[in-house]
């Protein structure tokens, strides 16, 4: 088991740079994920990783030996592909067992392992099945437990859930998670879902065009994301652009907003703040219960009511703000309807602007 | 999954009918009139053409098995069919497997162009132009001679290595298409799975590539074996004297002696035999495959 430090990574495919300046240390034992829209370099990263291509420029070390010029078969990793690719001439068992046979283990000892792995991931009497005659989740299994059986330095796991469906990949992600607990090994996890890295990592690296926009745990780039870009793509936000006050900004009509979160600027930049919508509370009374809180008027354009919660659709000023509300009563506001919207300082993140 | 095919295929059936009727229709009159012409005459005594009497008879068939002879050229044609498989392989397969994973868009379509060339161009001329380049004073003689400083004398022309020359360049693009085909289908995060385990390139190939792309190399063996077994024309035009094989006789049979009967008996002894071969070999190539 071992970390990896990624420095100053770059690769360029002719005139494309896929991955530009990128470094990051994922921590030994640790669930890292890479998050960004398609294009955005997180499978070019791993794919550097895993040793299937080599950087321009940069070092890739695991477990402090650098092995940015090793060719992935020494690099000793394991990888879970998007589309399994179980070795479709070979049983489960060989399936799993291919990486220990290679390295010419003896027979006996490959069954053992072999089982162990299965057992693992639950399939313990699948393994004289043919990977055709396994469901998606299974084969997903199997590609981990193949993947995990020479007990590589580091596990990589390439979009590995996209293909399943939604209740099934619920159900991936919890086991997932429980056997890379169980065995401690450092993971990097390449998605463009948000709620599967939100939910299974200990952090999160948000790329876009080939740069790192932020990282950091998950908890703290939803709460203080640094960009426009990282607050809309990591969950939602509701993004107000102005000018700064130093404290918040300041709307083009007037209204100040502030904001006790992100990044200090001086007063007079161009500036955004960024507001989660469960964390705006919505009223049909401007009440007086804090002062200090921001306050807008708005109507509510259009209701989403989706069983324990609803969305809101608030339009003010030209924009269109959204806000979530539990359904913890009955009373619901109506299309329409002028409303007060009402949230703290410390729920709104100040930007700089882009 | 191959369960509902097969129901699949079978209420589709009816529909299909009328797209089947042509084929079936051309082959009926195309193959196995011809054919079953061809049986009846195995069996007769005289051509009837020729005007003489004729009747049935067993002797054509017992001619094979009273002539060493006969049973020499047909171990011979065997050999043959055998090693112009094996050469097909060792110079398709690679040329197969470079096409279908390491070009890539336009180079790969100029390169295929190359290795279908040989479809394109007549048979004859194809092997003429060999007896060109074979001869003693031919193309590779006076090119070799150009280059090397020492004098040296090639005639390859009427012989054995004449003959696999040519038949190999004839059905060398069998097996690149039929591998390339199988090989093309091959993922290739198949392969770099492989790699991410810590196979190397020839564990890789060995363990998963040529087992996953046996249904192409069957393919094309019995796409080359069957006819190189029978082929009269580049043992005749390339052998000389050293090109009688089962199928030169055949071919003297219809052309020179004009006992068709004979040939006709000589011809299905053959099909018989080669179908025999290819049952044999169906159960190692099925487990193979």
């Amino acid at each position: 088991m071992a970390g990896v430090q990624v420095a100053n990574l770059s690769r360029s495919f002719g005139a494309h740079k896929a991955l530009d300046d990128v470094s990051i240390d994922f921590a030994d034992g640790g669930f890292y994920a890479l998050l960004g829209p398609s294009g955005s370099g997180k499978t070019t990263l791993l794919r550097q990783i895993a040793g299937f291509d080599f950087p321009d420029t940069g070092r890739i070390a695991i477990g402090g030996e650098s092995v940015e010029r090793v060719p992935v078969e020494k690099r000793r990793i394991g990888m879970v592909f998007q589309n399994y690719a179980l070795f479709p001439n070979m049983s489960v068992a060989d399936n799993v067992g291919f990486g220990l046979s290679v390295r010419g283990q003896a027979k006996p000892t490959i069954a053992s392992e072999v089982q162990r792995a299965l057992d693992l991931v639950q399939l313990g009497r699948l393994g004289g099945r043919r990977p055709h005659q396994l469901s998606g989740g299974q084969r997903q299994r199997v590609a981990l437990a193949r993947a995990i059986v020479t007990k590589p330095r580091v596990l990589l796991l390439d979009e590995p859930l996209g293909a399943l469906d939604k209740a099934l990949r619920v159900d991936m992600q919890i086991e997932l998670k429980r056997i890379q607990r169980d065995i401690g090994i450092t993971t990097i996890f390449v998605t463009h879902d948000q709620e599967e890295a939100l939910t299974m990592s200990d952090r999160i690296g948000i790329l876009r065009d080939g740069r790192l926009v932020q990282e950091g745990p998950p908890e703290e780039i939803y709460d203080r994301p640094k960009s426009e870009f990282a607050a809309t793509f990591l969950g939602d936000a509701n993004i107000f652009r102005g000018d700064s006050t130093g404290t918040g900004i300041r709307l083009p009509d007037g209204t100040a907003i502030a904001a006790a979160a992100g990044a200090t600027l001086a007063a007079g930049a161009r500036a955004s703040c960024a507001v989660r919508p469960e964390r705006i509370r919505i009223a049909t009374d401007s009440g007086t219960s804090d002062p200090n809180a921001n306050m807008l008027r708005g109507q509510v354009s259009r209701r989403i009511f989706a069983g324990n919660s609803s969305t809101y659709f608030v339009d003010r000023d030209g924009q269109t703000l959204k806000v979530i509300v539990q359904n913890t009563g009955v009373e619901r506001l109506a299309e329409g309807q002028e409303v007060v919207l009402r949230w703290s300082p410390e729920s709104t993140v100040l930007i700089a602007a882009n | 999954m191959a369960g509902q095919v097969a129901t699949g295929a079978r209420s589709g059936l009816r529909s299909a009918l009328p797209l089947l009727v042509p084929a079936y229709l051309w082959l009926t009159v195309a193959i196995f009139m011809p054919l079953s012409a061809m049986v009846f005459f195995s069996f007769m005594t005289e051509l009837p053409l020729s005007g003489k009497a004729w009747s049935f008879t067993l002797d054509n068939y017992a001619t094979f098995f009273a002539q060493g002879l006969y049973r020499t050229l047909l171990l011979a044609s065997l050999k043959l069919g055998l090693e112009v498989t094996l050469w097909c392989v060792v110079i398709g397969y690679p040329a197969a497997y470079v096409l279908a994973k390491v070009f890539r868009g336009r180079s790969r379509e100029a390169i295929f162009l190359l290795v279908i060339l040989p479809f394109w161009s007549n048979g004859l001329v194809r092997i003429f132009s060999w007896a060109m380049v074979l001869r003693e004073g031919g193309i590779l003689d006076t090119a070799l001679n150009a280059v090397l400083p020492f004098k040296i004398n090639i005639d390859l022309m009427y012989s054995y290595p004449a003959v696999i020359i040519g038949l190999v360049h004839s059905y060398v693009p069998y097996m690149v298409l039929t591998c390339y085909l199988t090989l093309q289908a091959i993922d290739d995060s198949l392969i770099e799975a492989g790699r991410s385990l810590g196979a190397s390139r020839l564990q890789m190939l060995k363990r998963v590539i040529i087992p996953l792309s046996m249904p192409g190399l069957v393919a094309g063996a019995a796409l080359i074996f069957v006819p190189v077994v029978g082929s009269f024309m580049e043992p005749r035009i390339l052998g000389g004297r050293t090109g009688t094989f089962y199928g030169t006789i055949i071919e003297d049979q219809f052309v020179a002696v004009f006992n068709w009967p004979l040939g006709a008996a000589l011809s299905f002894i053959l099909l018989a035999v080669v179908l025999v071969i290819l049952a044999l070999a169906s159960p190692v190539l099925k487990r193979a495959a």
